[in-house]
């Protein structure tokens, strides 16, 4: 039986980490650079295009936001610049190794939470919800078991009481589906193949022109 | 073995002995043979007691040694818990296969209890018997007319298998069956399940020829993987439906000190069902309602429902009650059907659905609507209001005072006769068509023995309390085929 999530026996993997994992399992996750010096990371967007976002990352960091680790519409090359400096100087001890990393800034209109857990009476469980500042408010998520198939994903898509907000939004087109569907086999399949990963938590899952993609994940193991 | 051979000992006995039969009226002992007796049990009936007494006039035995061999399947335990290791080995070397303990001081009953529990399972094993209980109500087998409880009602006969946590429940489920005529098949409460779960029940049920649906009541589900694989496996076979007591911080409170049993994370258990293709009720009677049109309508092939009505307000509560569930389809009607019932109804009729008569009909014009409407293509299931209201008003004539005078007597006859056709009707249309019609009219409760209601009891079918009611378990049918059909 793994260990229940946030006990000491559980330890973190890095945001690149977190997101590389998820993303072999069919998971869409930005195209984002890992880099050491904030040198590299104006380099980096000025490749990946403006605006970005610059966090810091590192194996120990579960709470870039609460820290204030994440900034966010970075406009330029020198902003960039600015922004990692700082970020590296706040890195304290504890945090052990830390990189930088910069990812294009996208702003979805829709935000989608996906997960995968381990209930101590069901065993390994896939989640898909609603993301977003709402969230906790509305509180509206489904659970399946896994493994799960298409059809499962299917059926736990349409069980969420706010499905209609996954239809045409706003002018913008509606989820893709089949994405999302993929998505969630793909974590019920991590979470069969992975019995050491303990939960992954996909947030926000950002709709972007009606394709989600992932603009944070958090992958929990066993240490 | 197979869970139908192990378990048919306890729902399809040759023989049942009552171990610890007493005297007195108010002990266990005598009130579980009185059950049996008064039930009318089909196989052989014995009894043992200290003193070899008489109870309810029939000769008991003082040493299981003197009973027949090979005739007693299952032993109904009325014995304190000290004497049952003895009572399995004596029953054992008679052939028994199966006992149902209604012993309390077990598991319930702190630490000495607990390992008096692992003592009689063991014993049980090492015997080859299966242990219903211990501290369990009892079990009902309406094929066999056997009522081994220590409990009332004796259910009317029926398909519905009931498995439950909670002997009370048991005891609602089967008192719903007497009060809606629609039958159980098989009951069993799990007492403190040392040794068979409520997972074991459902095993057999999924394979029972008398059975059609499950209902089971659970607090605690220990080991969720397996609940949850047994419920899969038993909706592939026939539809179950899933009472859940403890689905929130205050039940859970509650059931930690029933059953002992561990909070289970809600949503997590609301998924399961869902996956497994499991039917979830909020209520015991949701519950039920659920469970008996399972048990008597044919699955709908879509979810596209008409409402057919004699008056408005019902018709627009009962669309109000599709809309929000947003399960089933309020269907616009189509064309054709417009069409033909044109030629059927006075021009007042709402021409769309809800199909509102508007107090329009002439003799025979609910069955014909109701047969024009199951035998489109375009329809899947009708819920049918109103039936029942003539009846009610000629019921009123005949204790007025003034029948059978001034042509009430005509009347009254024509109007009990009416709404007994159309019952029939929705019984035989949706025969017919294999299209679920539910019938719901709050005199299902108000006056049980309108013509109307009467005759869908005597067909066997549910009347409905209410529109929202029926809705409720139209979902259900609709939510359950789906799973099925997509799953094919």
């Amino acid at each position: 039986m793994p260990a229940p999530p946030g006990t000491a026996t559980t330890r973190t993997l890095s945001e690149a980490a977190s997101k590389a994992l998820v993303a072999s399992y069919g998971i869409p996750v930005l195209s984002e650079r890992v880099v050491a010096h904030a040198d590299a990371a104006s380099e980096a967007s000025v490749e990946l295009g403006f605006p970005v976002v610059v966090k810091l990352c590192g194996d120990r960091i579960a709470h870039k936001t609460e820290r204030g680790l994440v900034r966010l519409g970075l406009g330029d090359a020198p902003a960039v610049h600015e922004a990692a400096e700082a970020l590296l100087a706040a890195a304290t001890p504890a945090d052990g190794d830390v990189a930088l990393l910069v990812a294009p800034m996208v702003s979805g209109d829709r935000e989608l939470i996906i997960g995968m857990n381990r209930d101590a009476q069901f065993g390994p469980t896939v989640m898909v919800g609603l993301g977003g500042v709402l969230a906790e408010a509305v509180a509206d998520v489904a659970i399946g078991l896994a493994p799960l198939d298409a059809v499962d994903a299917e059926d736990l898509i349409d069980s969420l009481a706010t499905r209609r907000l996954l239809g045409e939004f706003r002018g913008q087109p509606a989820v893709d589906r089949a994405v999302l569907t993929d998505a969630l086999v793909g974590l019920s399949r991590l979470a069969v193949e992975h019995p050491e990963v303990v939960s992954v938590d996909v947030n926000p899952l950002v709709v972007v022109a009606g394709r989600p993609v992932a603009v944070d994940a958090l992958v929990e193991v066993t240490a | 073995m197979t869970t139908q051979h192990r378990l048919a000992p306890l729902f399809e006995p040759r023989g049942v002995l009552v171990a610890g039969a007493s005297t007195h009226p108010g002990k266990f002992g005598f009130v579980s043979l009185h059950n049996i007796r008064a039930g009318g049990y089909r196989g052989g009936m014995y009894a043992t007691n200290r003193a070899g007494e008489e109870v309810l006039g029939e000769p008991t035995f003082t040493d299981i040694g003197d009973l027949p061999d090979g005739a007693i399947d299952l032993v109904f335990v009325c014995t304190p818990a000290a004497a049952n290791i003895e009572l399995l080995r004596a029953c054992a070397a008679k052939g028994v296969k199966a006992a149902f303990v209604t012993s309390a001081g077990y598991g319930e009953a702190g630490e000495g209890g607990r390992s008096a529990q692992d003592e009689l399972v063991h014993e049980a094993e090492r015997l080859g018997m299966v242990i219903a209980g211990p501290n369990g109500q009892g079990v009902v087998s309406t094929p066999v007319n056997l009522c081994a409880q220590i409990v009332a009602p004796n259910p009317p006969p029926g398909r519905i298998a009931v498995a439950s946590q909670s002997g009370n429940l048991v005891s609602s489920f089967m008192n719903y069956a007497v009060a809606t005529g629609v039958g159980i098949s098989r009951a069993v409460s799990a007492g403190n399940a040392a040794m068979l779960g409520v997972e074991d029940y459902l095993g057999y049920f999924a394979d029972d020829p008398e059975t059609a649906v499950a209902l089971v009541y659970v607090e605690g589900v220990p080991d969720g993987r397996r609940f949850f694989e047994t419920a899969a496996a038993t909706a592939a076979k026939q539809p179950l439906v899933v009472l859940k007591g403890g689905a929130t911080s205050g039940g859970q409170r509650a059931a930690a000190s029933h059953t002992g049993s561990l909070a289970t994370d809600d949503r997590v258990f609301d998924g399961a069902c869902r996956q497994a293709g499991a039917i979830r009720a909020r209520t015991v009677e949701e519950a039920y309602d659920t469970a008996a049109t399972f048990a008597t309508q044919p699955l709908p092939a879509g979810p596209r429902t008409v409402v057919l009505t004699t008056a408005g307000g019902w018709g627009v509560l009962c669309a109000d009650a599709i809309t929000r569930g947003g399960i089933l389809e309020l269907v616009d009607l189509p064309a054709d059907l417009r069409a033909l019932l044109d030629e059927k109804l006075p021009p007042r009729w709402s021409r769309n659905n809800p199909v509102d008569l508007a107090g329009g009909e002439t003799r025979d014009t609910i069955p014909e609507v109701l047969t024009a409407i199951a035998e489109h293509p375009g329809i899947d299931a009708i819920i049918y209001l109103g039936l029942g209201i003539q009846a009610n008003q000629a019921r009123l004539e005949r204790e007025g005072g003034f029948y059978p005078h001034h042509g009430l007597e005509r009347i009254v006859e024509f109007h009990e006769r009416q709404d007994a056709r159309y019952a029939q009707a929705s019984v035989d249309v949706s025969a017919a068509t294999g299209k679920p019609i539910l019938c719901a009219t709050e005199l299902a409760v108000s006056q049980p023995d309108n013509p109307g209601v009467a005759t869908l009891r005597a067909n066997g079918r549910l009347c409905y309390p209410s529109a929202d009611r029926a809705v409720r378990s139209l979902e259900h049918l609709w939510t359950y085929a789906r799973h099925r059909r997509r799953r094919e």
